[in-house]
């Protein structure tokens, strides 16, 4: 298909595409998300020193199947993520758009499971400043607050990708997204693998280490 | 668009679910690991292994295997840059509150 394409001739089909350059761009987007995590996961680490054995029976109250489960869920939803971007350049534009679809159903998987796990919590009574948590020891209210922020921003993360990844499932039915132009379906594949490593390391931090 | 210009890697499905069972195996290691309860290397382990998974999904699932130099060197320093701030800070903590003030 690729072949078909003129180079020297495009005059109504020029368009501007700058490949390397836009793929730059998502990275350099990815830095500031890296250094964004970045500070959640120092103030984790200072705190686990400071108050070690309240991290570790705070940490062992997590359920650590669920947890394991949605590592699996969101490491096969990267999968799928990348076997799209491939079919799609391979010209299998179905193929390409049910494996989105595949990753959009494990992403929403992802966040219902995330929604029975904070239920659990919050039925507990355990949920930023409710009197059930501030009458806990300072380094368990600290372990919670951080397992809410740092989930809660991560599960945001997952919704928004989710979302995007809708918009390249139509932008790819109406060939706005092609197999000689799959740099934005390529860039929300960086987006929705960066969020799956941000999971790698939240997962051990908070439901391995007990 | 040229030929140059879209790259022709990456197209193999295989090297994607073998990276896969790769990342599920290992994540099958570390919840081992942590039942194991390993005490003092237990924490390094989990980071160890989990920057290993990181790993694989940069290079296979992100595609740095085939991105220029200039975008690997970009990554290295913002690494670098992220990695040298949670060290220093964790090591002026740690040496503040460390294991002897809390057992």
């Amino acid at each position: 298909m690729r072949n078909t394409v003129d180079r020297n001739e495009g005059s109504i089909s020029e368009k501007h595409l700058d490949y390397a350059g836009a793929k730059m761009g998502m990275w350099i987007f990815l830095f500031t998300e890296i250094l964004f995590f970045g500070g959640l996961f120092l103030l984790y680490s200072v705190y686990r020193v400071k108050y070690l054995a309240d991290f570790h029976s705070s940490a062992s109250e997590l359920d650590i199947v669920l947890g394991t489960a949605n590592t699996i869920i969101l490491l096969t939803s990267s999968m799928f993520m990348a076997l799209s971007i491939s079919s799609l350049r391979k010209g299998r534009k179905g193929r390409s758009i049910l494996f989105q679809l595949i990753t959009i159903g494990l992403g929403v998987f992802f966040l219902v499971n995330k929604y029975f796990e904070w239920s659990a919590h919050i039925h507990q009574g355990i949920y930023p400043d409710s009197p059930v948590l501030l009458d806990m020891a300072r380094g368990r209210i600290i372990f919670f607050s951080l397992y809410y922020v740092m989930t809660g921003l991560h599960g945001l993360h997952v919704l928004i990708g989710v979302a995007i990844i809708a918009v390249m499932a139509a932008f790819t039915q109406r060939e706005t997204v092609s197999p000689l132009d799959f740099v934005k379906l390529e860039n929300t594949g960086l987006y929705w693998h960066f969020v799956d490593i941000v999971w790698i390391y939240l997962f051990p931090l908070f439901y391995l280490i007990t | 668009m040229s030929e140059a210009i879209v790259p022709r890697h990456g197209l193999n499905s295989r090297p994607y679910l073998l990276v896969w069972i790769g990342l599920v195996a290992l994540t099958a290691a570390t919840v081992t690991v942590a039942r194991l309860n390993l005490t003092a290397f237990a924490a390094l382990i989990s980071i160890g292994i989990a920057t290993v998974k990181a790993g694989l999904v940069l290079i296979f699932f992100m595609h740095l295997k085939y991105e220029p130099l200039i975008l690997k060197v970009m990554l290295g320093i913002a690494l670098l840059a992220l990695s040298l701030i949670i060290l220093l800070t964790f090591s002026d903590v740690w040496y503040r509150w460390g294991a002897h003030v809390h057992p």
